[in-house]
């Protein structure tokens, strides 16, 4: 079991969970109602510790193996997800799903990386995910339009990889203590906003597309996805980077609001990302 | 949903360049930057140690996170220098008859313009001793001559900086720096997937790296990484300045 699964149980019997575990608010203040409610609901005591190393995690640094395993579930998602996808044949043109295809093949080697990384490092075998571990509903948001609506697939995809960018930027210094997970983590990271900028192109290109959609994250606008999917982007509005403001005019040249956030992406942490893909966990 | 995403502590990266050890690096490379440039002046060309002089034609990043952080900044100058030059050509928009790829071309000036400026601020304020000069960019005219021309260098340029970040990443110390640096290269992936789009459709992620042997993304799924030597030697053609990485870390 992974944190991922704990906080899918727990959301089962308090649905503002991940209110409570914003890593910004010190869990441990909710943490006497909360046990309460796990105790009415009859959750083994064994339950309630995992839960516990669940709310450690939310503070600064999970470990290497965890980082990998939050980074399996989410790269199964997206495998399984394109999967399906690029075996759709509602594609206007070959190009469309040629690239679903590259893109298929590239999480597929991702899950197989770091599978093979994490059975590296000992202990447990990696968590094994299949197609019915995911709801491609989003919990009944999507209805059946995930695999029957183009414009609806290309909007899933397009969440999936930016928020796959978010996540792996995030998580990135929790790795900084083993040099070739970390190297290996930036070289996924930079691929997955490689799919992120081709899917926004192929939005932007599709017929009735989303005009001015751009490869890049303008402010936190989130290009015509649904709003329930606005937390893929809450923040990306940055234009402070290390206390340098990034807007101002240099050698002629403006940089506004819009270019200042564009210029940089930002990082989500774990609950962040949970949060956003718990409705496509089954 | 928490709104606030910004998990960095601002003032990381500055303290970063304040902490002790480096204030104490900071005052040896003072030491050996007056006596370089005494030998300079005598007439010797050992610039071992400089790490903000180009007075001999050469620029010495320096060591440790400063000098990858300069590492960064010499290579946002010259994208920067690039994107500017080819958004300036009087026939750009006739080399780009696309209203979407002059949008385009003009927002990845502003975001290299944007982090070149990022990495003069961000050394200069607490650093300013270490931060290399304004590097002079030496674009041979064929490489803006065409929309094939530019878009070609534009891909060795981007596809450049993934792999430099990429490759950097593990040689910081301060978490903080290598926040911003995963800030940046998504942002330079980003640009690097719409330029191999621009040439040819569906190439986002595929075909040959260009800048190294094999595919751009192989066949684990992995994007290039390079050593700054790596990178340096793509990079050195299109600058007037030698530039000097002997002494950035190397794990």
């Amino acid at each position: 079991m992974n944190i991922f699964n704990i906080l899918k149980e727990v959301e089962k019997v308090d649905p503002e969970i991940f209110d409570r575990i914003d890593p910004r608010r010190e869990v441990f203040k909710h943490f006497g109602g909360f046990g309460k409610k796990l105790a009415a609901a009859a959750i083994p005591i064994a339950f309630g510790s995992m839960l516990n190393k669940a709310y450690g995690q939310t503070a600064a640094n999970p470990s290497v193996r965890e980082v990998l395993e939050f980074a399996l579930l989410l790269e199964n998602l997206e495998y399984h997800f394109y999967l399906r996808a690029a075996a759709t044949d509602i594609f206007p043109s070959a190009a469309g799903k040629t690239a679903f295809g590259v893109i298929r093949d590239h999480e597929k080697a991702h899950v197989d990386f770091l599978r093979a990384a994490i059975s590296g490092m000992g202990g447990a075998a990696p968590t094994t995910y299949t197609d019915a571990s995911f709801d491609w509903t989003a919990n009944g948001l999507l209805g059946n339009a995930t695999f029957t609506s183009y414009p609806t697939m290309l909007a899933v995809a397009q969440a999936f990889e930016d928020t796959g960018v978010r996540a792996y930027k995030g998580a990135a210094p929790a790795l900084m203590s083993n040099d070739t997970v970390l190297q290996a983590a930036l070289q996924i990271h930079s691929v997955e906003a490689r799919h992120a900028a081709h899917l926004r192109r192929m939005r932007r290109d599709m017929t009735n597309g989303v005009a001015g959609l751009k490869p890049w994250i303008t402010m936190k606008d989130r290009g015509g996805l649904p709003a329930e999917f606005q937390g893929i982007y809450d923040g990306e509005e940055n234009t402070t980077q290390a206390t340098v403001n990034i807007t101002g005019t240099f050698g002629g040249i403006t940089i506004d609001a819009n270019a200042a956030s564009e210029a940089f992406d930002e990082p989500l942490t774990v609950a962040q990302v949970n949060a956003i893909v718990m409705p496509f966990i089954a | 949903m928490a709104k606030n995403t910004n998990s960095v502590p601002e003032q990381g990266i500055l303290q970063g360049l304040k902490n002790p050890l480096n204030r104490r690096s900071f005052l040896q490379y003072t030491g050996a930057g007056v006596a370089a440039s005494a030998l300079l002046l005598a007439g010797c060309d050992d610039d071992d140690d400089m790490t903000n002089t180009n007075m001999s034609g050469t620029v010495n990043l320096g060591s440790g996170d400063v000098g990858i952080l300069n590492y960064a900044y010499a290579l946002e100058q010259l994208e920067a220098a690039f994107y500017t030059a080819v958004v300036a050509l009087p026939n750009f928009s006739t080399l780009f008859t696309s209203a979407t790829e002059r949008q385009v071309l003009t927002d990845i000036r502003n975001h290299e313009v944007a982090h070149r400026e990022f990495f003069k601020a961000a050394i200069t304020a607490n650093a300013a001793s270490q931060i290399i000069p304004s590097l002079t960019p030496n674009l041979p005219s064929s490489a803006l001559a065409s929309r094939a021309s530019i878009l070609a260098t534009a891909k060795t340029f981007e596809d450049l900086g993934v792999a430099a970040y990429n490759g950097a990443g593990k040689l910081l110390t301060n978490s903080a720096f290598l926040s911003i640096a995963g800030k940046i290269v998504s942002v330079e992936a980003r640009h690097a997937a719409e330029i191999r789009d621009m040439i040819e459709n569906g190439t986002f992620a595929s075909g040959a790296a260009g800048i190294t042997a094999g595919n751009i993304v192989d066949a684990n799924g992995l994007d290039v990484a390079l050593t700054p030597a790596q990178v340096l030697a793509a990079a050195q053609p299109f600058i007037k300045e030698t530039i000097n990485a002997s002494s950035l870390p190397t794990t």
